[in-house]
């Protein structure tokens, strides 16, 4: 690694220059996150007259809440879901486009798409496709035998939060899988082929290896993703229901805080999730490292 | 061990780029074939063609006696060793050789005993556990080699294999790749820009332009019987000379008994002498004198036309740059050609 040296002329220019960032960070970042570790040991009466320092009280409460340990299977559960479908789904398409010559721009195109719309707006949408009384699916569905209804059923409203997740990120996934697949060189697959593998084996033995330092990274994109980046599609699809089975971690952060007006324990959970991102973020560069060059 | 027929082969793509057209080779079991030309003259065209990886637009084409047109590269029984190697980055060097043998399904003692036995050939045989980016230009190439050899096939098919090593790399390779090649009397085809390169290593030369067969002929054949002008200063180095016989017409010195037709006028630089003598004579200034170790290059400017003619002699010549000077060289030495057709006068 070479590195430059730039000397300023000015003591107090490259302060400047670095000043926005670092205002940004303490203002979005550093003081909210301060204020939530604080919060997280404070209690409040319902009226909000009284709080109390309880030290880690919040956190024990949580670990022994049923609700919560099953939010975190939910949070599991979800997130795994979204991940194995949005990349399963997004590595066919980068295929079967990386394929094409002529038409390759035109899909691309039409697969971003959806990446630009907004999360709620999304929400809004999958709302309608399956609402139970008026949605086109349901009606579909009926015509097969199945009675869907999200509002009533876990398995389904899970189904339908994990559906409307991957899908917003299946344009992001998509880029970077073809991005991966045309960087992986024409004599690599032409040697395969006079080496006897067939079009399948080709794919498994030569390309998903190729490609899994992009599969590794997408891995974790899309977990941070599902953990945290999905509350205007629970809000908008089912509203962690029925009977909290779609209520996934950051969505009860928001119940709890927000709407229980428990103030303690929601910023205890926001802490908690701060600690898994910054874990998944360590495990990523560290694995990232190692791997990126076969 | 295969025969390899070629009849008519041609290669159109689609919007009407005409890369290879109508050519017909018959190669014999156990030949080193080499295909030469200038960039973009269909000879890589020509090998993917053979190896399955390009369609053939129209022809036959033979490998062992089978018409292998709409066969898969898998099924033609060749194995390919590429410019850039194409070695697997996520296998050890094992692996890199004995993918192709598992997916023939032979049995894993059979793999490993091929396995050793090309690692030994190509004294690679310490480096099997790792992987292609722990190894240096050349063990990468040996490597290459290595997976061709383990398959056993009917044909090797070269894409300009030494292109990326250096130069006194280039010259061991060579010579390994063809004393590997005579003892194992695999049927190969080799494709070269690099005219040394052809000349040393085939048993048969052909040399491509335009997507067409120029000639094709053993290195020796080429080289003192070259069919077309182009051939006549692609194939040695420094090229060959080209006179117009206008020019020494003006000048009377005109070789009297040449054939009809004759307008150009090829003569190598190697039977060009200095001094006068019979055939042909030409006079000029020395323009350079180029030393390169066991010979000399002097390029003379020609009388009258300014044409620099290269001439090789042994050693240091005793001449000085922008000294006069008569050349000649002895008319069995000389190569007629026509101009209009590109082809010699017979």
């Amino acid at each position: 690694m070479q590195t430059k040296r730039m000397t300023f002329t000015s003591r107090w220019l490259p302060y400047v220059l670095l000043a926005p960032q670092v205002i940004i960070t303490l203002i979005f970042f550093v003081w909210p996150a301060s204020q939530a570790l604080w919060q997280s040991m404070l209690r409040q009466d319902p009226f909000g007259l009284r709080t109390t320092f309880v030290w880690f009280r919040n956190f024990e409460r949580l670990f022994a809440d049923p609700n919560y340990l099953a939010s975190m299977k939910t949070t599991a559960i979800f997130a795994v879901g979204t991940t194995l479908l949005s990349l399963s789904l997004s590595l066919l398409f980068a295929v079967m486009v990386n394929r094409m010559i002529r038409s390759r721009d035109l899909y691309t195109t039409f697969l971003v798409w959806p990446y630009a719309v907004a999360p709620a707006v999304a929400g809004v949408l999958w709302w309608f496709i399956f609402n139970p009384s008026v949605g086109i699916l349901p009606y579909m569905l009926e015509m097969l035998g199945y009675d869907w209804n999200h509002r009533l059923h876990a398995g389904d409203a899970m189904a339908l939060v994990i559906l409307a997740a991957a899908w917003k990120q299946i344009s992001y996934n998509f880029l970077f899988f073809l991005a991966g697949l045309q960087s992986i060189p024409q004599s690599l697959i032409e040697a395969a082929a006079i080496d006897g593998a067939g079009r399948t084996k080709r794919f498994w033995t030569i390309i998903f290896p190729l490609l899994s330092p992009t599969t590794f990274f997408l891995m974790v994109v899309n977990i941070v993703y599902a953990m945290f980046d999905t509350f205007g599609v629970i809000h908008a699809t089912t509203a962690g229901g029925p009977a909290q089975a779609t209520n996934i971690l950051v969505y009860k952060v928001y119940r709890d805080g927000f709407i229980g007006n428990n103030l303690g324990s929601s910023a205890a959970q926001s802490v908690i999730l701060m600690g898994i991102v910054i874990v998944l973020t360590v495990v990523q560069f560290r694995w990232i490292e190692r791997r990126v060059n076969y | 061990m295969a025969r390899i027929v070629m009849e008519a082969l041609s290669k159109v793509y689609p919007g009407g780029v005409q890369a290879v057209s109508d050519v017909s080779l018959d190669i014999a079991d156990g030949e080193m074939i080499v295909l030469v030309g200038p960039s973009g003259c269909g000879k890589s065209t020509l090998l993917r063609m053979v190896a399955g990886l390009e369609r053939i637009s129209s022809g036959t084409l033979s490998i062992g006696d089978r018409v292998v047109n709409d066969l898969e590269p898998a099924q033609r029984d060749i194995a390919m060793v590429f410019q850039n190697y194409a070695l697997y980055p996520h296998m050890t060097v094992y692996n890199n050789l004995a993918y192709g043998l598992r997916n023939q399904g032979i049995a894993r003692p059979e793999i490993d005993r091929r396995v050793q036995e090309a690692a030994g050939m190509l004294q690679i045989a310490d480096y099997l556990d790792r992987k292609p980016r722990a190894l240096s230009g050349g063990q990468r190439q040996r490597v290459a080699m290595g997976r061709a050899l383990v398959r056993e096939p009917a044909a090797f098919l070269f894409d300009e294999p030494l292109s990326n090593l250096d130069a006194k790399l280039r010259v061991q390779m060579r010579v390994e790749i063809r004393q590997l090649q005579k003892r194992l009397g695999t049927t190969s085809l080799y494709v070269t820009h690099d005219q040394l390169e052809a000349l040393t290593m085939a048993d048969r030369l052909v040399v491509l332009n335009g997507g067409r067969i120029e000639q094709v002929g053993t290195p020796m054949e080429l080289y003192h019987r070259p069919e077309t002008v182009f051939v006549a200063g692609f194939i040695g180095s420094p090229a060959m000379n080209m006179i117009d016989m206008a020019y020494l017409r003006d000048r009377g010195a005109a070789p009297g008994t040449l054939p009809t037709g004759t307008d150009l006028l090829g003569v190598r630089p190697d039977d060009l002498r200095l001094g006068d003598g019979d055939g042909l004579v030409l006079s000029g200034t020395v323009a350079l004198l180029e030393p390169a170790g066991a010979e000399s290059h002097v390029y003379v400017a020609l009388d009258g036309s300014g044409q620099v003619v290269t001439v090789r002699v042994p050693g240091l010549p005793d001449v000085t740059e922008g000294g006069v000077l008569t050349l000649s060289a002895p008319l069995s030495a000389l190569h007629p050609f026509n101009s209009a057709s590109g082809r010699r006068v017979q």
